[in-house]
């Protein structure tokens, strides 16, 4: 078996745009938010000085080997995401490795970095973070359910488990989207994608002046640089992937960034309108809604 | 008049559990579910270059410890709202001691408090900084004859910026920040390697005021 | 008002009233009638809440003065019982049983006073303190001023003004 070289590189290139994609978009949010609080918010390259910091750190503990393995495994999941996804459609090297069944495979892989994220910071042994990753873990569950079950209706609609081929089927303008062609199956999993990215109604995971910062509470220096790297990768990742699945995907990169920054922005501005859900408030949300309107998108198919 | 009174901690004595299998387990909390090395020093990277650049980074995004002691820490949220907005100074609030690379001791210091304190500090990671608000942490303040706070804190802990005042202003904290940036960038503010270097003397002067010593020397 | 104080001084043998606000009244009774009187307050006339339980030092007059306040939620008034105990032998009958929160005020009494409640639920944990070998710091013989500079480090130079004399001096220097 050959490697393609040439691909391998656009690949790395493209994990490369897309992590400073994320460390600006990041950095735009904050501002962002600041603006709306009336402040003026720190600088939009502030993530890259943390990042920095904290890979130049000078002393890290460790808690044992899962402690390592946590960050790690995050990063993999991260990158497993973006790996396996197409980027732009019609372009060969910008495709990474998508193949004929890469949508589960990507399904799996959002789950992986959330369980790996879980054995770390068990290991930790801090409290405020077991109950952080066990909110994670349960309603992360229930954010997959609405979730696969509108890339099914997808799935079904265009006879194809393959990104690309999905990517294909919505050529041809703004109507061929499946957004538009599937509304129900679109808006459950635009719902659904207000869970996976952990903006503020459904951030208990993280729940800021609660269970202080959750999982990571124990993670410092490098784990935690890997971890914020991983943060821009994944949230943008997953933005591609809804540009992807419902919002006809793109044929450059401009195209890309100006589409997964309409999506990015979604969870963003709900956020900053509503309060925080409970637990056991955003658990039984996912449950009803969204898995609603997604058996209705199946069902429109 | 009244006999020493011996404290004993009920979960840091040794003690017998039974394990899952019926087994007996000693525990024996200070040895187990503390790990005792000593602080060891770190040196500054060789290369002037790496250092610099690093100091950089550090000077510009300055995670403070939410930790809040004295009248001091009402002062400190003012820093966050739009009046004074520290994030532009890339200054921003962690609540755990593992991430923070500065911290705040806004007040008089109680000799309970400062266990807590030391102990908050011990946990953060190597370049670590320590600014301390106020004539209370100075030479003792309004509180300089109260039997049960400090009145210097740089004996007990390596201070890098002291901000006078009763209770200083936000802007002069924020001035504090601009003065602890200097620093750091100048690469003065080695306060962590000067705690590992002064390890005894500062333990000392600890364990002379805090009396009921129930935790281990170093809790990293 | 008056009537609840009428009350107590035919219950209880009352050595003094004093009333300090129409809300306000301080009664003096005997060491061991203090918490009786505190128990028919609280279940006869309805003075269900404990605001404080607190202690002057009367070092002069070598007693202890403790306060038992009482509030009334009807008729939003307080009444003190007030008690003289001895400096040297501080012992006093507990109120544990009466209110869950005097276990806490006993606690802090016992540890910034060295007074004695026998019987109440961990008094003799350390309250604010912790490990404090001296003399409890609260008594007035106590030399807190002497304590600091032997305990803490002092920082050299520090003076101390009389707030008046020197701002007088600072702001009007020619008068
Ligand atoms: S310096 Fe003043 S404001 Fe600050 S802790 Fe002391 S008394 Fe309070």
């Amino acid at each position: 078996m050959s490697i393609d070289w040439i691909k391998l590189l656009f690949t790395l290139l493209g994990l490369f745009i897309v992590l400073n994609y994320g460390l600006l978009q990041y950095g735009l949010i904050r501002r962002i938010t600041a603006r709306i609080g009336k402040r003026i918010g720190m600088p939009v390259y502030q993530p890259y000085i943390d990042l920095v910091k904290n890979y130049a750190m000078r002393s890290q503990i460790t808690h044992g080997v899962m402690f390592y393995l946590g960050p790690v495994f995050r990063l993999v999941g991260g990158v497993g995401i973006f790996m396996f996804m197409p980027l732009i459609y019609g372009s060969y090297y910008w495709s990474n490795y998508s193949f004929a069944g890469d949508v589960i495979l990507i399904m799996y892989f959002m789950f992986f970095g959330m369980l790996g994220m879980a054995l770390g910071a068990s290991e930790g042994g801090h409290p405020y973070s077991f109950i952080g990753i066990s909110r994670g873990l349960s309603q992360f569950t229930t954010v997959e359910v609405p979730f696969t079950l509108a890339v099914i209706a997808v799935a079904v609609q265009h006879h194809s488990f393959s990104l690309t081929e999905i990517v294909a089927g919505q050529q041809g303008g703004i109507m061929h989207w499946n957004i538009m062609t599937n509304p129900f199956a679109g808006i459950a999993a635009m719902l659904a994608f207000l869970g996976m990215m952990m903006a503020s109604p459904f951030n208990v995971v993280q729940a800021p002046q609660e269970i202080p910062i959750g999982p990571p509470t124990e993670y410092h220096g490098t784990y935690l640089g890997l971890l914020q790297t991983n943060r821009a990768i994944l949230y943008v990742s997953e933005s591609i992937l809804m540009v992807n699945l419902f919002f006809g995907g793109a044929t450059n990169w401009v195209e890309l960034i100006v589409k997964s920054f309409c999506v990015f922005f979604w969870p963003v501005f709900v956020g900053l309108v509503f309060p925080r859900f409970r637990i056991d408030q955003s658990i039984p949300w996912f449950l009803k809604i969204p898995l609603i309107l997604s058996i209705i998108g199946i069902f429109m198919v | 008049m009244e006999d020493k009174k011996t404290f004993i901690d009920p979960d840091l004595t040794k003690r017998t559990v039974i394990g899952p299998n019926g087994e007996d387990i000693t525990v024996d909390p200070i040895q187990d579910y503390f790990c005792d090395a000593l602080p060891k020093k770190h040196e500054p990277k060789r290369a002037k270059i790496f250092e610099n650049f690093f100091n950089w980074a550090r000077a510009e995004s300055i995670w403070v410890l939410g930790f809040g002691t004295g009248c001091g820490s009402i002062e400190l949220y003012p820093l966050l709202t739009p009046r004074f907005d520290a994030y532009r100074f890339g200054v921003q609030m962690r609540p755990t001691p593992r991430q923070a690379n500065l911290m705040i001791i806004s007040g008089y210091l109680s000799v309970k408090t400062l266990k807590r304190a030391i102990r908050s500090y011990e946990q953060m990671q190597n370049p670590k900084f320590v600014m301390a608000l106020g004539s209370c942490t100075i030479n003792g303040g309004m509180y300089f004859d109260s039997y049960n706070t400090i009145n210097r804190l740089d004996k007990y802990m390596p201070v890098d910026v002291y901000v006078a005042g009763c209770m200083p202003r936000p802007e002069a904290i924020l001035a504090g920040f601009e003065a602890l940036k200097k620093r750091i960038k100048a690469g003065k503010a080695e306060g962590a390697n000067l705690y590992a270097e002064n390890f005894e003397t500062y333990k000392a002067n600890q364990k002379k005021i805090i009396r009921d010593w129930n935790m281990p020397d170093y809790n990293w | 008002m008056e009537k609840i104080i009428q009350h107590l001084q035919g219950a209880f043998d009352v050595k003094a009233v004093k009333k300090q606000r129409n809300d306000l009244y301080f009664v003096t009774v005997g060491k061991d009638q203090a918490i009786p009187a505190v128990t028919y307050l609280r279940d006869a006339e309805g003075f269900s809440h404990l605001v404080m339980i607190t202690v002057a030092d009367w070092m002069e007059k070598g007693v202890f003065e403790l306060n038992y306040i009482v509030h009334n939620y009807q008729l939003h008034a307080d009444i003190s019982i007030c008690t003289n105990i001895d400096r040297e032998e501080a012992t006093m009958h507990s109120a544990h049983h009466l209110w869950e929160q005097a276990w806490t005020y006993q606690r802090e009494l016992k540890e910034m006073y060295g007074i004695e409640f026998p019987g109440s639920p961990r008094v003799d944990e350390s309250f604010n303190l912790e490990g404090w070998d001296n003399i409890p710091p609260m008594r007035r013989e106590f030399d807190t001023l002497k304590y600091a500079n032997e305990t803490f480090f002092p920082r050299p130079g520090r003076v101390s003004h009389d707030p008046a004399t020197y701002m007088k001096q600072k702001l009007y220097p020619n008068e």
